[in-house]
């Protein structure tokens, strides 16, 4: 017996190429916004940190309303994707990864904005007197110290777009093969009669993913950053 | 070897004036807790900008707010040994001691490792990480690394404070050292009147602010 049936296969591949391409889309951006927060002061922070929360708080399915109106054909963003790029999100499985990048946002902007605040600023300081230019003092002071936290985020991020259900089905809908990933199909398999079994493969697969990320995360932290002195620990 | 140093700080609302000339060898900076004088090394070093002033080596400005000039703190070329060795957590004592050593231009590097290491007896320490260090053995290291990177002079700031007796005793030869074999310039800043007779070739009193 197999498996898993070869449209399970499908939705599980879907699942992970959307949250794969929506964590490494956001990630630079979610460094920069964590970086504004954490070292920046400036007029509107307050602003941009609620802005940047909001679909954590937010029912899921106000956000995909929301990404409905700029996204959509008609809307701001969505017009101009489509008119100088021929691009369109709407019901495609790049909306989806966009409706999961959204999600995943404030997770990740907070665990590296924590991250970035415990690296001592004064080790950065001695860095500068010791001939490091900003570039060189970030990448080899700043960025090796914080590293665990950002791939924390990075994982956390990314299981978290992989549970993404609610912004997911009212931006691009339900459809199999290009938007139905794990939690759609779910929720597809229960509609139906008699869908149960399929439910329960699907359940498993969801546990195994998201155990099998939050050991990567745990791993990743422990090998990085100030790995090299952890025999001595 | 000289300093002229003639700047305020503005640390919140509290304002500090400095006015003071350096000669050769070790200058202590005397003076009771909170009255500036970590703010005074950290503007030398280019950490901190002061308000007003300037700041002059060897008739070279390092800040003059008059004529717009404030040297990055990389471009200062200040071996700084800070009170809590700040050595770098995450690189071994070899990484940490060549940290500086790298940045620096190949003609302003007067000490190879091997020097460093047989001058400060660390050789032993080289694959080691900082935490695993001893208070005395880590400032040592500080000291090797602000050596390694090539500086016209060093500013310690109470590098004896965090150590027991013993180890003080240790790194206060050291500095000795630094001071008569290397013939390195030294602003050094201390509250301990013992220390600063001991080590010092001039005093400057710091008084605190108001």
């Amino acid at each position: 017996m197999a498996l898993l049936t070869a449209e399970e296969w499908e939705v599980l591949a879907l699942s992970l190429k959307v949250s794969a391409v929506a964590i490494g889309a956001c990630l630079p951006l979610a460094f920069a916004l964590a970086w504004m927060l954490a070292r920046w002061r400036f007029p509107g922070k307050v602003l941009i940190d609620a802005l940047v929360h909001l679909p954590l708080v937010l029912p899921p399915v106000v956000t995909g309303w929301l990404l409905l109106l700029a996204f959509g054909a008609t809307g701001p963003v969505g017009g101009f994707l489509q008119e100088w790029f021929g691009l369109t999100l709407m019901f495609r499985w790049t909306g989806a990864a966009l409706a999961a990048a959204v999600m995943a946002l404030p997770l990740m902007v907070r665990a590296m904005r924590l991250s970035l605040e415990a690296v001592d600023r004064r080790l950065e300081g001695a860095a500068r007197t010791l001939g490091a230019g900003p570039w060189r003092t970030f990448f080899s002071v700043t960025l090796p110290l914080a590293s665990p936290g950002v791939l924390a985020a990075a994982v956390l991020g990314l299981a978290r777009s992989i549970g993404e259900f609610g912004a997911t089905i009212t931006f691009v809908s339900n459809i199999p093969g290009e938007t139905r990933t794990l939690p759609l199909a779910i929720y597809s398999a229960l509609q139906v009669p008699g869908g149960e079994s399929a439910v329960t493969r699907l359940a498993v697969i969801s546990v195994v993913v998201s155990l099998a990320a939050l050991i990567a995360s745990e791993w990743l932290a422990r090998r990085s950053g100030h790995g090299r002195g952890r025999h001595v620990l | 070897m000289s300093f002229e140093i003639s700047i305020t700080l503005s640390l919140g609302s509290t304002r500090l004036a400095y006015d003071f000339a350096a000669g050769s060898g070790l200058t202590a900076l005397f003076g009771p807790s909170g009255a500036g004088k970590t703010s005074l090394l950290n503007a030398i070093a280019g950490l901190v900008r002061p308000a007003s002033g300037r700041i002059v080596v060897d008739g070279a400005a390092l800040f003059d707010k008059a004529q717009r000039i404030n040297l990055k703190p990389e471009q200062r070329r200040c071996g700084y040994v800070f009170q809590d060795n700040r050595l770098f957590p995450h690189r071994t004592v070899r990484d940490n001691l060549l940290f500086g050593w790298h940045r620096a231009a190949p003609e302003n590097r007067w000490m190879s490792l091997d020097e460093a290491l047989d001058f400060l007896g660390i050789g032993a320490l080289l694959h080691r990480m900082p935490a695993t260090l001893s208070g005395g053995e880590a400032q040592r290291v500080a000291i090797g690394r602000a050596l390694l990177s090539g500086p016209r002079f060093l500013l310690m700031d109470e590098p004896l404070a965090s150590l027991d007796a013993d180890r003080r005793e240790e790194i206060l030869r050291v500095i000795e050292r630094v001071r008569d074999e290397l013939k390195l310039q030294i602003l050094y800043v201390s509250h301990d009147r013992d220390e600063v007779d001991r080590l010092a070739n001039q005093v400057i009193e710091i008084a605190p602010p108001g």
